[in-house]
């Protein structure tokens, strides 16, 4: 399955991307993605992915441009935004 | 509190103004030939006390407009100085400015712009032993702070005494924006978005840099929210929608937000 992730602010920064079409294989993930299989799928790649994508680094997910915990489950075709708190003023 | 906060002249304390004379009327008439204002709203506008939580970037829009629109009493809060990195994009500031005080300058600034506004510096950084004092005295608070702690720290003094936190943020050419409704039990906070313990990358400007007018455009939006809630208390606000911002290509998302059953700061 397909999912489109977007990257904001020091995401964008360090992952050196806006965004990109994730695939996921059905054989690894089953027919029902949560944002947490995203996320795992991505850390994988090691490097700043699993450094910046870090458990316990203040992140905060939407699916379909509504705010979403990790349980969320994320359709093929739908969005996921990942955004870290911007906190510069 | 500090003791630069002297009144302006015409002021008699925020709770306590006489009806607008023809001057004000005149000052604030395009504001009060609005439909959203109006003679009653300004009036509104005139008795409203406001918290600006820093004195950067974020809050010299936020103070100039506030200033300019005629809210009764503003008090901006930070212990910084004027230092020429500054100037590039906080407007409350000239040359002339640096190395003084930032509240003492924004004060300044704020009363050549406007002398019928109170305004109060407060030249101290905020923390637990100040925000209940300053959070409290305020009827909206406007969070134009520049870390994760000190955000958390008003999100929940605000959260607890029952105010509107409008919550606005700038690094680089990216910003996020929204009001955190404390009026209101069914508002998510800040704390459902982002929680307190988690390790939050800080981005210094001084890293990271920061877009000139995206502090602009992100501190005047905050100060419309301010007098949006101001003027009319009761009207819908941005709470429960997450701007985020784009600089490069003026995008604007909307996340919906929902409150977090199980925070610990709202709930």
């Amino acid at each position: 399955m397909k999912i489109r992730l977007l990257y904001f602010a020091r995401l964008r920064e360090q992952l050196g991307a806006e965004g990109e079409t994730l695939s996921l294989s059905p054989a690894t993930v089953g027919d029902a993605v949560t944002v947490a299989d995203v996320l795992t799928a991505l850390r994988a790649r090691g490097g700043i992915w699993a450094e910046t994508l870090a458990e316990d680094r203040a992140l905060a997910f939407a699916v379909g441009q509504t705010f979403a915990d990790k349980n969320a489950t994320v359709n093929e075709g739908e969005e996921v935004a990942i955004f870290p708190p911007v906190t510069g003023g | 509190m500090s003791a630069l906060s002297t009144g302006a002249t015409v002021t008699a304390g925020a709770g306590a103004k006489a009806n607008m004379d023809d001057d004000l009327l005149r000052r604030y008439s395009r504001h009060i030939m609005l439909e959203e204002i109006g003679e009653d709203g300004q009036e509104r506008i005139r008795r409203a006390r406001v918290l600006i939580v820093g004195a950067g970037g974020l809050a010299s829009p936020i103070a100039l407009y506030l200033a300019a629109a005629g809210i009764g009493e503003i008090t901006v809060c930070d212990d910084d100085e004027v230092d020429l990195t500054n100037l590039q994009r906080q407007i409350l500031y000239g040359e002339g400015d640096i190395g003084k005080a930032k509240t003492a300058a924004a004060a300044a600034a704020m009363r050549r712009v406007n002398p019928n506004v109170e305004v109060r510096a407060v030249g101290e950084r905020l923390g637990e032993e100040n925000a209940a004092t300053l959070i409290g005295a305020a009827d909206i608070v406007a969070d134009a702070s520049d870390n994760y702690p000190t955000r958390h720290l008003v999100n929940r003094i605000a959260r607890k005494a029952g105010k509107p936190l409008v919550f606005g943020a700038a690094m680089a050419m990216e910003g996020q924006m929204t009001v955190f409704d404390g009026r209101r039990a069914e508002s998510p906070c800040y704390h459902c978005l982002f929680s307190e313990s988690d390790y939050a990358e800080e981005t210094r400007c001084a890293l990271m840099g920061v877009f000139a007018p995206l502090v602009g455009i992100v501190g005047a939006m905050q100060a419309a929210a301010t007098l949006r809630i101001a003027a009319t208390p009761d009207a819908p606000t941005l709470a429960g929608r997450l701007l985020l911002l784009d600089a490069r290509d003026m995008r604007v998302r909307e996340v919906r937000l929902n409150k977090d059953a199980e925070c610990p700061v709202c709930n």
